[in-house]
């Protein structure tokens, strides 16, 4: 439930007349509300930078969530995070709804 | 990211029968400055709280102002659920409120300012309606008094 909570409160502050921008771990979720920009990430939950402490990887992930504000798409942009080699740990944790 | 055929049974299961929210449009604030010179604000669903506010219920749809000097390791875990694996937030709040992170972007000059508070809610909410109404646009409204450009939102 996170996942839309997200997208939820994304809409009302980008209504607010803020740029906004959301990590999601539920692509399926977010593409039923539609915030206006999202990277998607392949992470189980309660990891939505990746990994703790692991601050290259948070900061590729943050980079490329940022870089979405400076797309030219009209929004909704929905985008599948390339950071998928900078795990350090690579155990799978299972999702759940959150 | 995780399409739901990679849920756990339980959860597939739910997320078949909740009808959740469905928007046909999307809002849209287009970004004014080049993000070095954008003041920017940290929104987590999380339920981060530092001691002495008040807890979160269960599908609470309030929110705790978390002030931009706050230590990330005084936040305490306030999520009531037990869906996920909570030792990695223990460890590293960054996880899911990338304060340290955003403070560095700071002071490397890639963002222009942190705002003097972020925000934090719950992320469990099966109910949004006071959600919708209520507490997110307040919370919008905060961040534009603020002078904030900028909002990163990130779930757990």
């Amino acid at each position: 439930m996170c996942n839309q909570s997200v997208g939820l409160i994304q809409r009302a502050v980008e209504a607010a007349g803020i740029s906004t921008v959301s990590i999601t771990l539920i692509e399926d979720i977010t593409k039923k509300v539609k915030p206006p920009r999202a990277l998607g990430v392949p992470y189980g939950f309660g990891h939505p930078l990746g990994e703790p402490n692991n601050l290259a990887l948070q900061h590729a992930i943050i980079a490329e969530a940022l870089a979405l504000l400076e797309d030219k798409t009209p929004p909704p942009i929905l985008k599948s995070s390339r950071q998928h080699d900078m795990l350090v740990d690579s155990n799978s944790s299972t999702n759940r709804i959150a | 990211m995780a399409p739901l055929r990679k849920l756990d049974p339980f959860s597939r299961f739910f997320m078949k029968l909740y009808r959740g929210k469905h928007y046909e449009a999307t809002p849209h604030t287009r970004l004014r400055l080049p993000l070095n010179e954008c003041r920017v604000a940290l929104i987590t669903t999380a339920g981060f709280l530092l001691d002495g506010q008040p807890p979160f219920e269960s599908g609470d749809c309030s929110y705790r102002e978390i002030p931009n000097a706050t230590q990330t390791q005084a936040l305490i875990n306030g999520h009531k659920s037990a869906a996920y694996d909570e030792r990695g937030l223990e460890t590293d709040p960054n996880l899911a409120f990338p304060l340290d992170r955003f403070k560095e972007l700071e002071t490397e000059g890639k963002i222009g300012s942190l705002n003097h508070r972020h925000f934090s809610f719950m992320g469990s909410i099966t109910k949004p309606e006071a959600l919708i109404e209520k507490t997110a646009p307040e919370v919008g409204h905060k961040l534009k008094t603020d002078g904030v450009d900028v909002a990163f939102l990130t779930p757990v």
